[in-house]
């Protein structure tokens, strides 16, 4: 008897000792930098926001995954409307690849400037990666309002209807990611590199650079097989 | 289980875009231009094969694609900065699941409607008159 573990005793040694059987070390002494590992206390506040937001990021790229699902099933459905091979623009769209890679890139230089704690570097950087995004945004509404205006939009086929959704939630993401960048500036200038504000930008970071691996993703699938092959 | 534990005990987690350069600005500003080098240099390889006929044509959709998973994986490494190495398992696997539950989204809605696609064909009309028989 003295052998088996009966389900009271599992339990009563899971709360002295915790899932993983090495404790939670309550006196203080022992592995205290065996962060996140069963022992040693909880992962810095930074480490687990970052998690988290990087599982919100995954989720909405699977979401996108479902938007591309669509696209590749219905991307030959033009009803005897206008292909991809007629509407797009690849001199547009490669300025508009350029502008996020680039913007992506100043994103991360505003990230490092405000580690060192540098105020107007890391303004000057997310003013750039703002306007980039601007000018992305711009350029492609004005290719859906070309779009539409030359009856091809998202009511005229299946394709259309599915690169609307496709290309127009991604736009989206980026226009509330300016959003953001702007309030970040603001919180930035009048708060300073306080821990939380950090904490946030590292937040948008993420977001910025998961925007533009989308848009990898869509200039491929949409706009270079679309119109090429 | 304690040796286990004590391997990896000597690293703490880190965030998903944390760099592990030092700490000193110059080496991850080093980083992400090499990241962004890169990222330049694939993307022309893509808008460059897709309107040229250096590859032969059937083969260009493949070529697109490995250049796209390519330049999908320098930004991860470049600019989200998740490496293979202890203090990133979690970002690792939540990634992986990520990449598995896209893939399955993806391949598995062209795959079944490719089906339908082609359990729909029409029919010729003799044979559709001897099935109705």
């Amino acid at each position: 008897m003295s052998q088996t573990a009966t389900p009271s005793d599992i339990a009563a040694a899971y709360i002295q000792h915790g899932p993983y059987g090495v404790g939670h070390d309550p006196h203080g002494h022992g592995h205290r930098e065996a962060r996140g590992h069963g022992s040693g206390g909880p992962a810095p506040k930074r480490v687990i926001i970052g998690y988290g937001f990087w599982i919100f990021l995954l989720s909405d790229i699977v979401m996108f995954s479902g938007f591309f699902a669509a696209y590749a099933v219905l991307a030959h459905a033009t009803a005897g409307g206008p292909t991809g091979k007629d509407l797009f623009d690849l001199k547009r769209v490669g300025i508009e690849t350029g502008c996020l890679l680039a913007s992506s890139f100043t994103c991360g230089l505003a990230y490092v400037a405000a580690t060192m704690k540098k105020q107007l570097q890391t303004q000057f950087w997310m003013l750039v990666t703002g306007l980039l995004g601007l000018v992305f945004v711009i350029l492609e509404v004005l290719e859906f309002y070309e779009m539409v205006v030359a009856g091809a939009g998202p009511t005229r086929s299946a394709f259309l209807s599915a690169f609307f959704a496709l290309v127009g939630c991604h736009g989206l993401h980026v226009t509330v990611g300016g959003l953001w960048l702007g309030t970040m500036m603001a919180q930035i200038w009048f708060k300073g590199f306080r821990p939380h504000i950090m904490r946030r930008l590292l937040c948008f970071n993420l977001f910025w650079h998961a925007l533009d691996i989308i848009w990898v993703a869509l200039f491929t699938i949409v706009y270079l097989l679309g119109a090429g092959a | 289980m304690s040796s286990h534990d004590e391997d990896w005990g000597e690293h703490d987690d880190a965030a998903p875009g944390d760099e592990h350069t030092g700490g000193s600005g110059f080496g991850a500003i080093q980083v992400y231009l090499l990241g962004l080098l890169l990222a330049v240099g694939l993307t022309i390889a893509s808008f460059w094969i897709a309107g040229s006929n250096l590859v032969w044509g059937p083969g260009i959709p493949a070529a697109l694609l490995a250049l796209a998973v390519a330049q999908i994986g320098v930004h991860l490494i470049f600019f989200l900065h998740i490496t293979s190495g202890p203090e990133n398992a979690n970002n690792t696997l939540a990634l992986a699941f990520g990449v598995l539950i896209v893939l399955l989204v993806i391949v598995g809605s062209v795959w079944i409607m490719a089906h339908m696609n082609h359990n729909m064909m029409p029919v010729p009309m003799d044979k559709l008159m001897r099935m109705q028989r």
